[in-house]
């Protein structure tokens, strides 16, 4: 009967079988282990030659702020991009950047084996790190053309909804195709929203107040860029989970600018004169330094082998 | 933290009116336009009227997210079923594939749909599919959680044979008559108009709308209201 169970082909899908004895264990006192979550403030607005999107870029962990300046508007094509709140690890994954210092981040203070033993309700993706963009570049080599707005939006989607809200990454998706310029939101349980100017994550309802009384169609790049920057910092000001810097990325039609912290209304002030280096307790008495990797050179030379 | 932003993690549902209504040579279908998570309004002009061929088309209410699946998945069905049947589809198959992925996915699904159509065997139809994957084929169907204000509405004002005008303006006049008492209806209202013709989309944005019992007119501020010097704004 053992041999049977284990000869069944893997289902798709999360395995909540743990999570009756995850319950146990934190009744017993065990301390679940936290997640980045992107508190966030994310917009998106459609102007007179393209979309806007902007981000702040303070990342969670409950009251802590874990990263002062992680960045929110990841890359699915040359001409879309994406920003994500919800879990930092599940936008990642999910839209795809492959980045390093992403990983090291989610790795930070969840040990790995602690992913194995607390499976499940956590929603831990870096499995799946070629998602949505690796799937468009696979697509615009099939056929041979720039990918679409829409594309990644069914793409996401269909993703998201297969997850059943699980995935928990709410994201703002625009860009400028062959069709014109395109601003989508996409919620965690898959469904979408087609709009002007959008706004998600917790500082949602702060930006969302400054673009329902500023908005208007047809802004130029800078009132557009000066809008958003707005409502990130509304965001950033009135919400806790959002803070630190403005990102913004400018798509318009064949060209994109991506403006990492363009704005910094949140410098460091106060610097120690003391500073910050730890005095030299113990005396150096002798310094061996030992190469890893030794360097072996090869001579040219003897003779060619001849038939 | 996430107690105070008002449940944003919720499931994006759409509160919703929908109407499908027929008349004299064809159906008229509306909607309103709120879509909410939890207590905020996420989308205030969203449009709950989908179409699935040139000739049907579906009203969406529930869960947003299963509702636009439903919907993607029918519409890729139906352009299949057209391309073999080598002419338009009808209304009554339309209806009966939402009926299957309803019905077939009850326990996951938490979606109730209208669909209406015009097709050239049957004419005009109206088929309202709720929560369980019931089909019925109706001459007027309500769905969404501001129906319920609308029953007794239809009961006396819905009658047989009505003109194309007198069919859209019941269809107005209820949704707005549902948005005045259901607080996860709002927004605008939106119609469209199937006949042997082809179809029609209209839009209705607030100011267009009657105004019911001790309803304000629209105002851009209350600071107007207050500096016009009426005694006492709140009461009409």
């Amino acid at each position: 009967m053992i041999r049977e169970a284990m000869e069944m082909p893997p289902k798709g899908g999360f395995s909540f079988d743990l999570c009756k004895r995850n319950d146990m264990l934190v009744k017993k006192g065990l301390k679940e282990p936290s997640f980045l979550k992107t508190g966030t403030t994310i917009v998106g607005l459609i102007f007179k030659d393209g979309v806007i999107l902007g981000a702040d870029t303070r990342a969670t962990e409950g009251p802590i702020v874990a990263d002062k300046n992680c960045e929110k508007i990841h890359y699915m094509a040359p001409n879309i991009y994406c920003c994500g709140a919800g879990t930092a690890a599940d936008t990642e994954a999910v839209t795809g950047t492959h980045n390093f210092c992403s990983l090291s981040r989610c790795n930070q203070h969840v040990p790995f084996y602690f992913i194995c033993l607390f499976s499940a309700n956590f929603i831990l993706q870096w499995l799946f790190l070629d998602m949505v963009s690796s799937q468009l570049k696979l697509h615009r080599y099939h056929t041979g053309r720039e990918s679409r707005v829409v594309t990644a939006l069914s793409l996401l989607k269909s993703h998201l909804f297969s997850y059943q809200g699980y995935v928990s990454a709410a994201l703002v998706l625009g860009g400028v195709d062959v069709t014109g310029p395109h601003l989508h939101t996409i919620y965690p349980h898959g469904s979408t929203d087609t709009l002007p100017f959008a706004t998600m994550g917790s500082g949602s309802l702060a930006a969302m107040a400054v673009f329902e009384s500023k908005y208007r169609e047809g802004l130029t790049r800078d009132e557009g860029v000066k809008l958003v920057s707005e409502a990130i910092c509304s965001g950033i000001f009135n919400d806790l989970g959002s803070g630190s810097n403005v990102d913004i990325c400018v798509i318009t039609q064949g060209e994109k600018e991506y403006l990492r912290n363009h704005m910094l209304p949140n410098p460091r002030t106060y610097i120690s004169e003391k500073g910050y280096s730890f005095s030299k307790k113990t005396e150096v008495l002798r310094t061996k330094i030992t190469p890893l990797r030794e360097m072996v050179e090869v001579i040219e030379g003897g003779d060619a082998m001849e038939e | 933290m996430d107690v105070s932003t008002g449940d944003i993690d919720a499931p994006h549902s759409m509160g919703t009116t929908i109407i499908g209504v027929t008349y004299n040579g064809g159906v008229v279908l509306g909607a309103d336009s709120r879509t909410s998570t939890g207590m905020y309004v996420a989308n205030r002009a969203s449009d709950k009227i989908t179409k699935l061929t040139d000739n049907v088309y579906l009203c969406r209410s529930g869960s947003a997210a299963d509702s636009q699946i439903v919907s993607d998945y029918v519409r890729y069905f139906l352009h299949q079923h057209t391309i073999q049947l080598g002419q338009p589809s009808t209304v009554k198959v339309a209806a009966n594939l939402v009926r299957l992925l309803s019905y077939n996915n009850k326990n996951m699904l938490q979606t109730g749909l209208i669909i209406g159509g015009w097709d050239k065997y049957e004419g005009g139809k109206i088929y309202g599919i709720p929560l369980g994957g019931t089909i019925l084929e109706q001459p007027f169907a309500i769905g969404g959680s501001g129906s319920s204000y609308l029953y007794g509405f239809f009961d006396q004002a819905w009658k047989e044979g009505m003109t194309q005008e007198e069919a859209e303006q019941l269809v107005v006049k209820a949704v707005s008559l549902a948005i005045a008492r259901d607080g996860a209806s709002g927004g605008v209202v939106r119609t469209v108009t199937i006949n042997s013709e082809g179809v029609t989309r209209k839009f209705y944005p607030c100011d267009k709308l009657p105004l019911w019992h001790e309803e304000l007119e629209p105002q851009n501020s209350l600071l107007d209201i207050l500096s016009a010097g009426i005694p006492d704004p709140m009461v009409s």
